[in-house]
This record gives structure tokens, C-alpha cells and sequence, in this order.
């Protein structure tokens, strides 16, 4: 049984120019032990949808999905009450800038110890042990002192790791990463992203990884899920999707990669622009974009068929 | 080929605290940076946060004065402040945010013309001539003109930060981070606008960024900085092929790959960047380096000749060997 399944998660948000929907109709599952990257330009809706699943979407936000399944508890069923006993401490979730999501007024290691006194996860005497050992686990040097420093003592990186100390304290089963190293150096990226892989594998967590730098997807993920426009356009094994994208996004996306293009001459490009609230377009979002976009394109909106949300897929043949 | 800017021992220092309760100290941001910038060709400088990269720029584009060193431009010494008033027009820069870096006050055609009429260019009619042509030049449309800077997208505003910063036909562009702050799919279009430019206008690109893959598509040549002071310098292809330095090894083993096959779970990278505030003394990469030696840590490598680059390491040799 999936870990977290969500079936037609819709995230809308009040706007003064009516209702936008910020995520439509997205589909998500995560079984145990699993690496999923949810990736996507900035606006696709890729952070929100799960902001929603971790119940973190606030007024004027509303959030409706015909399943939303963690561990087996319908979590739309829940009161607020008993939501937040899953809610950091089966899953978890570490956020993207670790500087202004820490408390600049507390200690680093209190603050870890407050998910551990909110979720009774160890005994009172036991919990100064409990951030030692956490600190240590992320790779802090010298945790018994760095345990009192606060955030702004300390580098992005290590903030970083105080953030991901935080979201496993409670032993989560889901662990979220929100951009986790879009604030930080390459080289403490590969850091911070060899140390959410050790963690997964040694726990056996299901991690939705959330990026927008397709190298991330590349060196971590077992399957990706591509977002366009609040909507889910490809999803496929890591290894299938680098080599064979099948919506024309996905391979529009990685042609414009610099690394992709060898030799010093022109990028391939996309035309336009992610629509934004006012300009989505009739039919497929992604058609005014799209080289190989027909009439049925421009009229009707595609459904997602074999985790593709595309009328003419690539790698079968335009028109089959 | 013209040599449009030669940098020679360049340092930039700020004193810091001697406050009530800090200590006073002093920030080597840049230390000791030489390099030449030809017409038509791109320098890039890489390195992580805090290496002294946006330093550098600044000075460059004399923004402020080096502490030390010399910095010529056509082959004339920035000495006093005359010579920087007169020589500053043939250096324009392109910052990273385009969603800080235009005035939401101001329409497009203000934004372009500003640079003319600060410096007395032309007439009215003039003005807005050249800034309608240029407007052409980067993509924008002409009914655009009268439009304010948060009716665009970031790489639209990115055209018009680009646009300004070609108003007074500079010949050299200093590029901080100009792509960092773009989706991968606009960022195409951003690096092909700047390499058309280059093309077209003969532009000298000083090009700053931390994304070694947009660096080795845009780049000649590459100057990788650690804490201030340049680690490593050569042609981009070769720098790309065989790094010499350790930390430019560290720094592309580091950079993801999309290509999934091609996993680099085996490198393990330790430590972090240290304090630009009290630099250890010998080399600055000894803490993190994996072949550091007795010598790393008590004498600091002066760059040299190695294979073709300029490497800044006492244990090449042993290295390679």
C-alpha cells in the first residue's frame, strides 16, 4: 500500500479577480522507502500541492482532493487536533530557506526539542541526549556546543541541517524537501543531498524531494513528476525521462539546458511564458508553447493517460 | 585583439567592527586578482558565495576604487576620480535580480533613456529614438515602451535591464549572476540575447556566476575564486576536460549532472567556506582539501603556470601524479 496518495488534489485560492487555481487535478503517491522529485518551473504549484498535503494551506486557500490517504488514515477526515499529531512527526517536512525558517530568538537545539516535547517522542531528561544525537546524525561538528548557538551563529548549510534534524526527530515515514538546496553553494548541496539519501535509505523514508534544477532530479530521484501550470504533465522513472521525455514540456525543458547543448551555439528555447493568472489558455495550458500543438490542442484540455497529460505523446508517432 | 580590461593585483579590503563590543577586523573580499578581458571574448568567474566574485564586480565596473592594484581600461590607468568619470561609460553592468534592479516608478522608455540623460546625450527626440531602436535590438515591443517594470516577466525585465546597460554603447558588460534568478526555460532565452549582443556589438562580457554549466556554454575563458583570491584560471574547455586545482575539481564533481546515468555518489566533500574575516594563513582550501600537505597550511601558493592554466597550489605534482 502507497505511503501518502492523493487523487485529485485541487488547491484554490480567493483572489480579487475571482477564484485561481493554483493546482489542478494533481495525483500524487509515495510508497515507503521511495525518492520522489516533483519538479517544475516557479508558479507550477509543485511547493503548494504539498503544503496542502501536510495541511498547511491556511485561508484564503481551500483544498479538495477525492483521496487523501497517509498510512491508511484519511487525512481529510481528520480534526485539526488530531492532524497535527501526524503532522511532524510521521511526516515531516524541511522548508527552502533555512534562515528565515528558523526562530532567530531561540537556540537551534531548542528548537528541535520542541518537536520532540510537542509529540511526547522521548522522556523530558532524555531529550537533550535525543538533539545531541540528531546534530550529530546531519553531520554537525562539535553538537554538544553547536546545540546552543543560534541561526545566525551559524552558516546556510548548517541551518540547513538543523532544519533537517528537526523534521526527523520524530522518525518520520515521509519526509518533504522543499527546495532544500536551492539557497545553498554546489558544493553544499551535494552535501546536504548525500545526507537526505543516506537518511531515506537508512530509514526506509518516503521522500518527495521538491526542485526546480532538473541536475537534483538527475542525481537523486527513483521517479519524477513533472508540474506545468498547476497541473501534472509527465511522470516516469528517473531513468526513462532523461532519456526519453514524453510530453513536449519535459523535452522542451531539458533541451534549453546549457549542459545539454554542446558546443558554443544558440540554446533551443521555449516561446512565451508559464501562464499566469490571468491568461490561461483554452485546451492544453501548455499549448501556446508547444511546437507540436494542433486545433484539438488549442480546444480541449488533455486527460493524464499512462502518466502523461498530453494528446500526442512524444516517442509514438505524431498523430497515432 | 583588443585588450579592453587588464586588472593587475587587484584587492578590495574592508575594515569591519570596532564597535562597542566587536573587535576590529579587516575583510580581504578580494586579494590579489589579475586577469585581461579581450573585445568580443567572456571571462567568467565562478566560485560560491562569499569567494569575492560580486566584490570584483564592483570594482570593475568602478563602482569603487581597489584598495590596490591597478585596473586599466583601453589601456588607460583608473588613477583619480576624473579618469573614472570618463572611463566608467565604457563599463555598464547587468545585475541579478531584475525584480530589484528597475525603478517600478519608471516606464520602460524612462528606464532606457535615464542613462542619456544623466550623461546630456542628444535631444529629447533623440533619446527616444535610440531607446526605441533598442528596445528592437533586445526583443521588446514597441508597444511596450510606455509599460512599468512589474507588467513584464523576469526574463522580459532581464531584456530591459540588459537594454539600459547597452544605452551608452559600452564595450565591456559586467554580468552579476544574470540568469540565476530565472526559470531554466527563460534563462535559454536570456543566454542567447547576451551571446546575439556579444556577436553583434564587439561586447566584452565579465560574466559572474556560481551555475558552471551555464559558465562552460557562455564562457572562453574561466577564473575559478576561493575566499578572495583566485585558485584557478585557464581556457574553459580545458578547465572543464582536466581541472587541476582541487577545489575546482571538488567544485565540478559537486555540480549535478542530468544525465542519470552518470551518478557521483563516490565523492565525498567536507568542511565549508572559512571566514573571510580571519583567513587561515597558508592556502585557504587546506582545511577542505583532500591532499593537503604540512606546507598547505603554513605557506599560502602563489598562482603559477601549470598545463597551460594558472593554478594557485603548492602539491600540483603530487597531485597528478
Amino acid at each position: 500500500m502507497a505511503l501518502l496518495e492523493i487523487r485529485n488534489l485541487v488547491v484554490e485560492f480567493g483572489t480579487a479577480r475571482g477564484r485561481f487555481r493554483a493546482v489542478d487535478g494533481v495525483d500524487v503517491t509515495v510508497d515507503e522507502g521511495e525518492i520522489l522529485c516533483v519538479v517544475g518551473e516557479s508558479g507550477s504549484g509543485k511547493s503548494v500541492s504539498m503544503l496542502a498535503a501536510m495541511g498547511l494551506i491556511g485561508w484564503p486557500g481551500r483544498v479538495t482532493a477525492d483521496v487523501m490517504r497517509f498510512g491508511g488514515i484519511d487525512l481529510q477526515g481528520l480534526s485539526a487536533r488530531d492532524r497535527r499529531k501526524v503532522v511532524g512527526k510521521d511526516m515531516a517536512m524541511v522548508f527552502q530557506e533555512p534562515m528565515t525558517s528558523l526562530n532567530p530568538c531561540y537556540p537551534v537545539g531548542w528548537q528541535i526539542g520542541e518537536a520532540l516535547r510537542a509529540h511526547h517522542a522521548v522522556p523530558k531528561p532524555k531529550i537533550r541526549d535525543r538533539v545531541v544525537e540528531l546534530l550529530d546524525q546531519v553531520g554537525i561538528p562539535d553538537p554538544g556546543r553547536r546545540m546552543n548557538a543560534f541561526p545566525h551563529q551559524m552558516s546556510g548549510g548548517m541551518n540547513q541541517r538543523v532544519m533537517i534534524a528537526m523534521a526527523i526527530s520524530c522518525n518520520p515515514r515521509l519526509l518533504i524537501a522543499d527546495e532544500p538546496t536551492t539557497a545553498l553553494d554546489v558544493t553544499i548541496q551535494k552535501q546536504i543531498l548525500d545526507l537526505l539519501i543516506g537518511l531515506q535509505a537508512e530509514h526506509r523514508m518516503g521522500l518527495v524531494l521538491i526542485t526546480h534544477d532538473m541536475g537534483v532530479v538527475a542525481e537523486t530521484a527513483h521517479r519524477v513528476q513533472v508540474m506545468y501550470a498547476g497541473q501534472m504533465v509527465e511522470q516516469q522513472s528517473t531513468d526513462a525521462l532523461f532519456s526519453a521525455p514524453r510530453h513536449p514540456y519535459t523535452a522542451a525543458l531539458l533541451d534549453a539546458l546549457p549542459e545539454r547543448a554542446h558546443g558554443r551555439s544558440r540554446l533551443p528555447t521555449i516561446p512565451g511564458v508559464v501562464p499566469g493568472i490571468d491568461d490561461r489558455p483554452a485546451g492544453c495550458l501548455f499549448n501556446p508553447r508547444c511546437s507540436a500543438a494542433t486545433d484539438l490542442c488549442r480546444t480541449t484540455a488533455p486527460e493524464v493517460r499512462d502518466g502523461i497529460r498530453c494528446h500526442f505523446p512524444l516517442g509514438q508517432g505524431h498523430g497515432a | 585583439m583588443t585588450v579592453l580590461m587588464q586588472a593587475k593585483g587587484i584587492r578590495r579590503h574592508y575594515p569591519v567592527g570596532g564597535g562597542l563590543f566587536a573587535a576590529k577586523g579587516l575583510v580581504k573580499a578580494v586579494d590579489g586578482v589579475d586577469f585581461t578581458l579581450l573585445e568580443g571574448e567572456t571571462l567568467a568567474i565562478v566560485g560560491e558565495s562569499g569567494c569575492g566574485k560580486s566584490t570584483l564586480a564592483r570594482v570593475a565596473t568602478l563602482i569603487e576604487p581597489p584598495t590596490d592594484g591597478e585596473l586599466l581600461i583601453d589601456g588607460k590607468v583608473v588613477a583619480n576620480d576624473a579618469a573614472r568619470r570618463n572611463l566608467r561609460l565604457s563599463v555598464q553592468m547587468v545585475f541579478q535580480n531584475p525584480f530589484g534592479s528597475l525603478n517600478p516608478r519608471k516606464t520602460v522608455g524612462r528606464i532606457l533613456q535615464e542613462p542619456l540623460e544623466i550623461n546630456h546625450r542628444g535631444t529629447a527626440a533623440e533619446r527616444e529614438q535610440a531607446a526605441r531602436a533598442m528596445m528592437d535590438k533586445v526583443g521588446l515591443r514597441q508597444d511596450q515602451f510606455g509599460r512599468y517594470p512589474h507588467m513584464f516577466s523576469g526574463g522580459q525585465r532581464q531584456r530591459i535591464a540588459i537594454a539600459r546597460a547597452l544605452m551608452l554603447n559600452p564595450r565591456i558588460v559586467v554580468a552579476d549572476e544574470p540568469v540565476s534568478a530565472l526559470d531554466v526555460s527563460i534563462q535559454a532565452q536570456v543566454l542567447n540575447l547576451m551571446m546575439d549582443l556579444q556577436e553583434e556589438l564587439k561586447l566584452a562580457y565579465l560574466f559572474i556566476s556560481h551555475d558552471l554549466s551555464v559558465v562552460r556554454h557562455i564562457a572562453r575563458e574561466v577564473m575559478v575564486m576561493y575566499c578572495g583570491r583566485p585558485v584557478e584560471h585557464g581556457p574553459k574547455d580545458s578547465i572543464f576536460a582536466t581541472p587541476r586545482h582541487p577545489y575546482t575539481r571538488m567544485l565540478l564533481a559537486a555540480t549535478p549532472s542530468i544525465d542519470p546515468t552518470r551518478r557521483k555518489q563516490a565523492v565525498t566533500i567536507k568542511g565549508e567556506l572559512p571566514s573571510p574575516l580571519n583567513p587561515p594563513p597558508g592556502c585557504a582550501f587546506a582545511s577542505r582539501c583532500p591532499y593537503a600537505a604540512a606546507r598547505c597550511t603554513a605557506e599560502r601558493p602563489e598562482p603559477r603556470a601549470f598545463a597551460g592554466h594558472l593554478v594557485a597550489c603548492h602539491e600540483l605534482e603530487r597531485i597528478e601524479a
